[in-house]
């Protein structure tokens, strides 16, 4: 197996100042293209960006808390479905 | 009059039929031509009833066709001929003819132009998609195709009746828009809806789909929940209650596919998801919302298909599903982790590609009625949705870390059925205006503004730092996640068991109890007329004569009294 280039030192460190320049352009591109919506927040300056982020955290901690619920263990049905 | 026109149902269905009765050498070329001819025939189906039948007493409308009709059965062929290639080589023969019977179901629910012509092949979807289920070949796939297909009898029955009760209550069984008002209708959206996995009985695909064979997940992830879709298009455009339903939906998509481990399952989730945003749209029920629903239908049914495919290849190749036995897989599969990563742009609503175009019509659509808060939930569900199928599925396949697999990309038919689902995904993607031309409503709809683009990509981007930041609290764990279905496969088996239990203890105590009586009986007699019991004892002349007078004088008494 030839070796890939994410896989090459350095790489990895590559992909992610990418990624937070990546994040940044987008954030900054606000003050060239203006972001106008069909409801006045999503004018405001990175509006998407801080939404998207909350509301994934957001999303994650639900299903964390919902997890704790009603996680169960991989066979958990194995054994009651034959009556 | 309308000109004689072959229904395209029945030319996937006698595609179907020809492909069990072919020589082997010749079912690849089968199963490849009847998509195509089904597709032909598909646009040959002008607007209006063009095919009647009597049955009954009513004159069945067999064949209906417009342009939102046209749209479903489009994409149903064209995902078949996808499906077709990706398990040519190898899927079983009975399988592809069960895929193709299924889809053949599909195809005739779409131009159905009576609520009884649907049923007959609602009921074919869903015996054929329990053939496909279990031609996964395991006891599970065994058991989760029965579960699967007492829930759609069961759903099929429910719809039997709302259609009975609209034919007798309207003396119609046209397809047309229906009002809440009563019981029939009620059933009928109860029936509907639960072909479309919506709540409390969602649980059915996440159980069953994971369970077929790599290329059966591909055919199930098309037919049966958009068949759905576009029966409420049909059914209830604008009926409020699927605003709510559907975000339910979209959520509880995004919530059950992040806590869940095995790669098909979270495909399976999301299909719920993503369902949810057409029923949503199917609610607002405007032009724009309708065809936002039929649009995103659509694209969806590529990208999806692209997904199972992309997982269908990596259990194909590696055997496994669970995302804490894979990773590292780009190394070895790179066709694969592109396609997947196309599949998951898609379904991502990234620019460029065909969930972008399709999506935003439905948030447009909420927009377009002031509806703030259910077009910020939107919003809020489409960073979710990169969260759980976008980052999250490749993320865990092809990358994350290295388990030490180095499995090859799949065989040609299938990397050539993923090439064209992925290049439909960007075609679509990059020429909207091919697929807006073939929807309902016309479209006065651009997708590609810089605002729209640029919040988008800020949207999605930041999800994916959220992600990679929440990272150890998404640490795979070998679990499932219990559901609605807990009631009927657990509480309900308990509350069986319990019956059944209290009833051998009454039978118990009420065999102790007679028992009991009987030696008390048998004691009681043998005293009375055993040997010297009253009965049995040979009485005095004098004490009986003493008897009789004694009764004589009671009854004279009671004689004057």
């Amino acid at each position: 197996m030839k070796s890939r280039w994410l896989d090459r030192p350095g790489s990895l460190r590559r992909v992610t100042v990418a990624a937070v320049v990546a994040l940044a352009l987008v954030v900054a591109a606000q003050l060239v293209v203006p972001v106008y919506g069909h409801f006045a927040p999503e004018a405001w300056f990175g509006f998407a960006a801080a939404y998207g982020f909350l509301a994934c955290v957001g999303m994650v901690l639900v299903a964390r808390l919902m997890g704790l619920l009603l996680k169960r263990p991989d066979d958990y049905y194995g054994g009651s479905d034959d009556a | 009059m309308p000109e004689f026109i072959v229904p395209p149902a029945i030319v996937m269905l006698l595609g179907a039929l020809l492909l069990a009765l072919a020589r082997p050498g010749l079912r690849p070329v089968i199963a490849l031509a009847t998509p195509l001819a089904t597709l032909y025939a598909v646009w040959q189906v002008a607007d209006g009833i063009q095919l009647t039948a009597p049955f009954l007493g009513y004159e069945l409308q067999l064949v209906e066709g417009d342009a939102l009709r046209r749209l479903f059965a489009t994409v149903f062929s064209l995902m078949a001929f996808g499906g077709a290639l990706f398990a040519l080589r190898q899927a079983r023969w009975q399988e592809l003819a069960a895929a193709m019977a299924y889809a053949a179901g599909a195809i005739g629910v779409s131009f159905a132009g009576d609520l009884i012509v649907m049923f007959v092949f609602w009921e074919l979807m869903a015996l054929f998609s329990t053939v496909v289920i279990w031609c996964g070949g395991t006891e599970g796939a065994r058991r989760a195709g029965i579960r699967y297909a007492i829930l759609h009898l069961l759903g099929g029955i429910v719809l039997k009746i709302g259609i009975e009760g609209v034919m007798m209550h309207t003396g119609s069984i046209e397809i047309r828009a229906l009002t809440l008002a009563g019981f029939d209708t009620w059933m009928i959206l109860a029936g509907v809806l639960l072909n479309a996995a919506a709540p409390p009985v969602s649980a059915w695909i996440a159980d069953a789909y994971p369970e077929s064979s790599p290329a059966g997940g591909v055919f199930l992830s098309a037919f049966t929940t958009k068949t759905a879709v576009l029966a409420l298009i049909l059914l209830f455009p604008g009926t409020q209650l699927l605003v709510w339903v559907g975000l339910w939906m979209v959520f509880y998509g995004i919530l059950y596919a992040l806590l869940e481990n095995d790669l098909r399952r979270i495909l399976a989730y999301s299909i719920v998801n993503q369902v949810g945003f057409m029923v949503v749209g199917v609610g607002i029920g405007t032009e724009m919302a309708l065809n936002g629903a039929a649009a995103h239908a659509f694209t969806h049914i590529f990208y999806k298909g692209l997904l199972f495919m992309s997982a269908g290849a990596v259990l194909h190749q590696t055997g496994r599903r669970k995302c804490s036995e894979l990773g590292g897989l780009y190394r070895s599969m790179p066709l694969t982790t592109a396609c997947a990563i196309v599949g998951a742009l898609s379904i991502s609503a990234f620019p460029l590609t065909s969930g972008f175009v399709s999506k935003s019509m439905i948030s447009a659509g909420a927009a377009g009625e002031h509806l703030q808060v259910l077009y910020f939930l939107l919003m809020a569900a489409s960073a979710g949705v990169f969260l759980h199928a976008g980052i999250k599925f490749p993320w865990f396949v092809f990358f994350q870390k290295d388990s030490g697999l180095r499995p090859a990309d799949p065989p040609l038919n299938m990397r050539l059925a993923m090439v064209l689902l992925a290049a439909l995904c960007i075609l679509i993607g990059v020429f909207p205006g091919t697929l807006y031309a073939l929807l309902p409503y016309p479209v006065a709809y651009v997708p590609y503004t810089g605002a729209h683009v640029l919040s988008q990509l800020q949207l999605l981007l930041f999800a994916g730092l959220a992600f990679f930041l929440m990272l150890p609290l998404m640490r795979r764990t070998p679990t499932v996640t219990l559901d609605f279905d807990w009631f009927w496969r657990v509480a309900l088996l308990r509350v069986a068991r319990a019956l059944l239990a209290a009833g051998e203890a009454m039978r118990g105590a009420a065999a102790r109890t007679l028992a009991a009586a009987s030696a008390w009986l048998s004691l009681r007699f043998g005293a009375l007329f055993g040997t010297g019991g009253v009965f049995s004892r040979s009485w005095a002349i004098g004490t009986t004569a003493l008897w009789l007078a004694l009764l004589l004088t009671v009854y004279v008494l009671l004689h004057y009294l």
